[in-house]
């Protein structure tokens, strides 16, 4: 099991530093966010969701938000896995195809209606999808709608990710880990622009 | 089950049920590894959580990751200002339930229920005074994606009067709002 915080790797905070001091007063978010990270990509089951796949699907979340620290955390993630190795190139091409600015979407009709905004639907292109896979092509089409646009998502898109194959489990696990990224992204980003703020 | 749904057209601060797309477990089939999950026993008697259990390891650590953020206020944020950057946060990102729970402990612990509603009536925008803007504005670029969060929003946070521990409990509690919001838009829909 790895035991270095992911966190302060990713946002290069020093053993000893003051935004290492600041952490320890929030020990138990600071564990937890790590122990997430662990149940996510060292699960004790992998069953409804493998390694490779969830390693594919991270290095495509966090390509989306721009290359960072975390993107190339991720993307050597993927490139270590026996399966994913090969799918680096075409998830690349993907982030470039997906790459926009959010959160876009709709809300319910009403008076929140005049806030709705347009955006891009992505949808995997059809020449990667025999290389990807029905699964993984549910995947990406599900979590750039949750990265993006998440007040559209609806009762279908769960039906599609069923139709693809996911168990319901393995839905409320891809769900966590889309989730789970864009909160750690956001704290790595934080950290490291206070941190060039003290510099 | 979506024929008992009356979704919430606005944002607002009244109690909202949350009802699952797919099917959580049944309260029977919780095992003591469920339980860990759950943290809170009461928590099966809740659809959201009988559905995030299925995956017990991380619905536990996320809820220890939340209840840290949030509730640990021996230093740092006032409890009411890290409940505004949830609020700011899934305005921002359109959940109407998270808006709505935090929005309600934003007043409550803030007293100041009416700033509260015009955040959500008037979106992140509206002037709510120096402090609360700047964590308002600080929230909502980080909500943005690509992550908009920079060295301004840092100067403007410090203006207002926060230090770098308060700074952290804004990064921490609108990053977390991130988490939260996605789940609970995509896997089901509030109801009136």
């Amino acid at each position: 099991m790895n035991t270095e915080d992911i966190i302060d790797t990713l946002a290069g905070i020093e053993p000893g530093s003051a935004l290492d001091a600041i952490r320890a007063h929030r020990l138990q978010a600071r564990e937890n966010a790590q122990k997430s990270y662990l149940s996510l990509f060292e699960p004790i089951d992998a069953s409804e969701f493998s390694l490779a796949e969830r390693a594919a699907v991270a290095a495509f979340v966090t390509g989306l938000h721009g290359e960072s620290p975390v993107a190339s955390f991720y993307r050597e993630k993927l490139a270590a896995t026996t399966d994913g190795a090969a799918l680096v190139e075409a998830i690349l091409v993907e982030i470039e195809r997906g790459r926009t600015s959010g959160p876009y979407g709709a809300f319910p009709a009403g008076p929140l209606s005049i806030e709705n905004k347009a955006g891009l639907i992505y949808r995997v292109s059809a020449e990667r999808k025999p290389e990807l896979g029905a699964r993984l092509v549910a995947a990406f089409e599900h979590a750039h709608l949750l990265v993006f646009r998440p007040r559209d998502a609806a009762s279908a898109d769960m039906k599609a990710l069923l139709a693809a194959g996911w168990s319901t489990t393995g839905i409320v696990t891809l769900s966590q880990l889309v989730a789970f990224l864009s909160f750690q992204l956001r704290v790595v980003s934080g950290l490291r622009t206070l941190a060039a703020a003290n510099a | 089950m979506s024929t008992a749904v009356n979704p919430p057209a606005v944002f607002t601060q009244d109690e909202l049920d949350w009802v699952s797309w797919i099917d959580p477990l049944p309260e029977a089939e919780l095992t003591e590894r469920h339980f860990a999950g759950l943290v809170d026993r009461a928590r099966a008697k809740s659809e959201y959580f009988r559905l995030l259990v299925r995956d017990p390891e991380v619905l536990e650590a996320r809820t220890r990751t939340d209840k840290d953020i949030f509730y640990n206020v021996a230093d740092g944020l006032p409890r009411a200002e890290r409940e505004l950057a949830a609020a700011a946060t899934s305005r921002y990102n359109g959940c109407i339930y998270c808006a709505s729970v935090h929005a309600r402990f934003a007043s409550t612990y803030s007293k100041r229920r009416d700033d509260v509603q015009r955040l959500l009536d008037k979106g992140v925008g509206t002037d709510l005074g120096e402090r609360w803007n700047a964590i308002v504005k600080a929230s909502v670029a980080l909500a943005a994606t690509p992550i908009a969060f920079g060295p301004d929003n840092v100067e403007e946070l410090r203006r207002a009067g926060l230090d770098d521990a308060e700074i952290v409990d804004v990064i921490n509690g609108a990053s977390f709002f991130n988490w939260a919001n996605r789940l609970m838009l995509s896997l089901g829909e509030p109801s009136k």
